[in-house]
């Protein structure tokens, strides 16, 4: 099946990334944005959607600094 | 294919081919092509690979010289450097790619360059960068090319671990829509290891080498590079599909992947794919070993389904080479390629006679002369005219000529094209592979040490504000200021590589700029005694406001006996003497200070004495080597008084000086003179200026400023845009 | 002597490392491939941009076949030093604690830096020549060393950097005014529990030879060349 995995810094860690998009926006005159993240997009097909949360605990994800949410959807 | 003659003509022209240019092909052919054969003519025959308007031009450049290995025609030139080693370099534009998608197109372009040097057999061992952009100050857009192309630099060379060692940056409101991204490598090889691109041996395999193929850059090289840029927003953003996209780290393991194989003496020949891949590689190779090459698209592995055959012939797909080996050797080429996580295929093989066949699943699908694709492509005489009047528009005034001396240094310091550089280069990497004895900032040249403790140096300029002016002596001037800056570490040049960055070469005052550089390019190189041993055209930079100012960038490498010996800019000891080396009578014309009280590009530079010049740079160099001199740098951009300020910044110490009567402070002849500083004895025949010490700069007469608002200027005046 | 220098595809200061070992010692390249460690006394992961740092920085590289034999070879005591991308992949492979983010800046950074020799105890700091040798208290003694990377911001929760210093774990800071990405609490270098496996972003390897720029991370090495020489082949 296709599975996708969003990973996102975890909460409280500094993300510059974040922090540059969320200071670009306003110059472009885009206003009332705050608390941006930028995480990563991982698409896969799995045979064994079981295996998922392994996989993104040893090496998709870093546990440490990063949240995973697998989203899983039926080819 | 039976399409109708006026879809016919639109095709042919919409691949960039003139109506002449389409007789000569049914002419030497005897039959209209294939739609295949169309598609490598068009790229073999466009600018950017055959030269068309400049093939002729570039035979006036000197090419002999005693350290000479490998000259013009092959990946890289090649000099002698002694103990074995030989030195590889060239300097190659990625200018339209960089213009519309900054990032890519200068990591490209760095990617483009290596592959070059290591195609020769040399292992990368510095990438010097020459970048030009709009007025930062007054242009987002140059602000946005500026900080991705450096990105892009910084990403491709820092990933695959070749340092950048210098390079140089200006800013001018004719680069405004296009940016010039010109990129230099020099790499390094055992003589026993030098190879060349020409295909041999009748029956040996053509193997491909790296990345998969996509659809990079199809037509890249007709449409990308050899047209005026649409200067419109939609022009570029319709493009964006073709940009080649880089990929360090499969270079990286294409690097160690092809030296071994030539430390392993598997290969008859290499060749790097670069613009119009498959086709010229593998038509470049056939034409220099006088044989046929017959490759089978279908053979070639690919990165997305459904391309067509002439998609998968002219794709320019990053990271791939391609390699002529004896049948016997190819189990172990692969075995190689294999350990280096190498993708290596097998596409074809090399024949007898003079043909190009291109064949998918069995069929011939296209079959030309070797001859027409790379010697039959038109040669065009330009037809210059010399352009009386202003060609280009004057800058925007930032002094009105009421300033100070000392306002007017602190504005020279802050100014874009002066300021410190090092914000740029803190993104670069200058020291891996731990040869680097001088990193950008510390002299005029980059120093790297061989294995036998001598070193080598490397230095990179182009003034294309002063060529605009004057585009002989503008030109002469970038071979005497490269020349200069080795001197002033202590090294003799061996040899030069240049990259020619015009406008429109159709239009006789561009022509005429084009040919009078090149004249002052060969004259320059015949005065000082330096080959010009390899380089590349960019022509057709032009934006609807009008072309480029002229920029022929040169890159000159040279050799020096002892690494510790190498000079530094910035004075050493507080105490030492300061004097003026070089027959140097400077002007305002084209100077810096001239730009930003407001003036154009316009008048006489001054005249050159080259025999007094090779005396300058001769004394200079023997001085720095034996210690003499503790310090030495060139006089450049912004005159004497700013060359004194930055040999006082880069060492945290004042200095206090009288110029010669009549010496304009600021005014402009570079390549010609020198600050010096050392022992007074040591210094007595030259003319003695002053004494390096307490903390700030007096010129006697004309300013006093302190040490720290001299460097706040410096450093403010890129920092604020990077 | 003898130390082994990984090579991951993508390494790039691997022959530097090697070179600088060399000064020191005996000096072989061990292949990320393999399962191997051709009996070294050290192991040092170097720096460049394995797998061309691609998820994350060090990743890739800490699943390489050899990196099982460097897991097992640390356990057991051995030597380790990991350089700025050996530094993400030791902090990865949970060899040492924390992670590496990218820099505040968002960009690379070459610096000269100057760092504070926080602890000069134990197999990486321990015989700098410092006087006296064990714990100065500040003034810390300083070394000039470059840093080169865009992904070396040391990170770790608040109570792990709070044991982290307890335990004298933190051997290395960046001298004040010196920290070029970021990093909590000036961290430059961190060594596991047990000492012998140890991690920092600035090059060592880089700082050899005056000629090049400083001799100062020479000291590292010729720390662990004692080291070996007095407990493992004494």
């Amino acid at each position: 099946m296709r599975a996708r995995v969003l990973v996102r810094p975890k909460a409280g860690i500094l993300d510059p990334q974040g922090q540059a998009v969320e200071r670009a926006l306003p110059a472009l005159g885009f206003d009332g944005v705050s608390n941006v993240h930028v995480g990563r997009l991982i698409e896969l097909d799995v045979e064994d959607p079981e295996r998922l949360p392994e996989m993104c605990e040893r090496l998709l994800t870093n546990p440490l600094i990063e949240d995973y949410e697998i989203v899983a959807s039926a080819q | 294919m039976s399409s109708s003659t006026s879809s016919l003509e639109e095709r042919y022209r919409q691949l960039g081919l003139t109506d002449g240019e389409y007789a000569r092909i049914i002419e030497r052919l005897g039959r209209a092509p294939g739609d295949v054969e169309l598609a490598m003519l068009s790229l073999m025959w466009s600018e950017h690979c055959g030269y068309k308007h400049s093939r002729r031009l570039l035979r006036r450049l000197p090419n002999d010289g005693p350290h000479v290995l490998m000259g013009p025609g092959e990946n890289a030139g090649v000099v002698d450097v002694g103990g074995g080693l030989a030195v590889a370099f060239k300097v190659e534009s990625h200018n339209h790619p960089s213009a519309v998608e900054p990032f890519q197109g200068a990591a490209t372009g760095v990617g483009g360059i290596l592959r070059d040097v290591f195609a020769v057999g040399a292992r990368p061992i510095a990438v010097l960068d020459s970048l030009r952009f709009g007025e930062p100050r007054s242009s987002e857009r140059s602000r946005y090319l500026l900080d991705r192309a450096v990105a892009g630099i910084g990403h491709y060379g820092n990933s695959i671990g070749v340092p950048t060692v210098g390079g140089e940056i200006y800013f001018e409101g004719s680069y405004e829509q296009n940016c010039l991204v010109n990129a230099m490598c020099l790499g390094l090889a055992p003589h026993s290891r030098l190879i060349r691109s020409a295909a041999a041996g009748p029956g040996n395999v053509v193997v491909l080498l790296g990345a998969l193929t996509g659809r990079d850059g199809i037509g890249g090289a007709s449409v990308l590079a050899s047209a005026e840029l649409v200067g419109s927003e939609g022009g570029d953003q319709a493009k964006r599909p073709s940009v080649q996209i880089g990929d360090p780290f499969t270079e990286k393991k294409l690097l160690e992947c092809c030296l071994e194989l030539l430390d392993r003496e598997l290969l008859v020949s290499l060749q790097d794919l670069g613009a119009a891949g498959l086709t010229s590689a593998a038509s470049e190779m056939a034409s220099k070993g006088g044989v046929s090459v017959r490759l089978d698209v279908g053979r070639v592995p690919l990165r997305e389904p459904g391309m067509e055959p002439f998609e998968i012939m002219v794709s320019e797909s990053q990271e791939r080479m391609l390699c002529v080996v004896e049948p016997e050797r190819v189990a172990d080429v692969l075995g190689v390629c294999e350990r280096w996580e190498i993708l290596a295929t097998t596409i074809g093989c090399v024949a007898d006679g003079d043909s190009f066949q291109v064949l998918d699943a069995g069929v011939v699908i296209a079959d030309l002369p070797v001859s027409v694709l790379v010697d039959d492509c038109p040669l065009y005489d330009l037809e210059p005219v010399p352009f009386a009047g202003a060609l280009y528009e004057a800058p925007a005034a930032v002094l009105t000529g009421s300033e100070t001396p000392a306002e007017t240094l602190l504005a020279l310091l802050r100014s874009p094209n002066l300021a410190s550089r090092h914000p740029v280069f803190e993104q670069y990497d200058p020291i891996v592979q731990s040869r680097t004895v001088r990193r950008p900032d510390e002299a005029d040249a980059a120093v790297l040490m061989l294995p036998d403790s001598s070193a080598i140096a490397v230095s990179i300029d182009g003034n294309g504000r002063r060529v605009a002016c004057d585009p002989r002596r503008g030109a002469m001037e970038a071979v005497y200021e490269c020349s200069a800056n080795l001197a002033c570490v202590g090294a003799e040049p061996l040899g030069l590589t240049n990259c020619l960055n015009f406008g429109n070469p159709e239009k006789p005052h561009v022509a005429w700029q084009l040919v009078e550089a090149v004249e002052g390019l060969a004259l320059a190189c015949e005065q000082l005694g330096v080959p010009v041993v390899g380089g590349n055209v960019s022509l057709y930079n032009e934006a609807p406001t009008g072309p480029i100012f002229p920029t022929p960038v040169v890159g000159m490498v040279g050799k020096l006996p002892h690494a510790e010996a190498a000079g530094r800019l910035g004075f050493t000891l507080a105490g030492d003497a300061i004097a003026l080396v070089g027959p140097f009578e400077p002007s305002a014309v084209g100077s810096e200070l001239s730009k930003l009280r407001g003036l154009p590009p316009v008048g006489e530079l001054p005249v050159a004495d080259a025999a007094r010049i090779r005396v300058a740079h001769q004394a200079v160099r023997s001085r720095v080597r034996s210690g003499a001199f503790h310090s030495a740098h060139d006089v450049a951009e912004g005159g004497v008084a700013v060359a004194l300020a930055e040999c006082c910044i880069a060492a945290g110490l004042g200095a206090s000086v009288l110029l010669p009567n009549g010496l304009d402070p600021f005014g402009e002849a570079p390549g010609r003179a020198f600050i010096v500083s050392g022992p007074r004895e040591a210094l007595a025949p030259f003319v003695v200026i002053g004494e390096v010490g307490g903390d700030a700069l007096t010129i006697d007469g004309l300013l006093e400023v302190p040490l720290s608002e001299l460097r706040d200027a410096r450093d403010a005046g890129l920092r604020e845009w990077v | 002597m003898r130390f082994g220098i990984v090579r991951f595809p993508g390494s790039c200061d691997d022959i530097d490392a090697l070179q600088a070992a060399a000064r020191v010692g005996e000096a072989v390249l061990l292949w990320h491939a393999d399962h191997d460690l051709h009996e070294v006394d050290a192991v040092i992961v170097p720096g460049g941009f394995s797998y061309g740092d691609y998820l994350r920085a060090g990743a890739i590289a800490r699943f390489a076949p050899v990196m099982a034999e460097v897991e097992e070879f640390a356990r057991e005591g051995g030597l380790v030093l990991g350089i700025c991308n050996g530094f993400q992949v030791l902090c990865e492979a949970g060899l040492l604690p924390g992670a590496l983010l990218p820099n505040v800046s968002l960009k690379f950074v070459f610096r000269q830096v100057e760092l504070e020799v926080v602890r000069a105890v134990g197999p990486f700091t321990g015989s700098l020549g410092f006087d006296p040798p064990t714990h100065p208290a500040p003034p810390f003694p300083r070394l000039s060393i470059p840093v080169k990377h865009t992904t070396g911001r040391y990170y770790a929760p608040d109570d792990e950097l709070d044991r982290l210093e307890a335990a004298g774990q933190v051997l290395l800071r960046y001298a004040p005014g010196h920290n070029p990405n970021g990093s909590l609490r000036d961290i430059a270098g961190v060594c596991n529990e047990s000492r012998n496996v140890f991690g920092l972003m600035p090059h060592p390897e880089h700082a050899v030879d005056p000629l090049t720029g400083s001799a100062d991370g020479r000291r590292i090495f010729e720390s662990m060349r004692s080291h070996v020489e007095q407990h493992v082949l004494a």
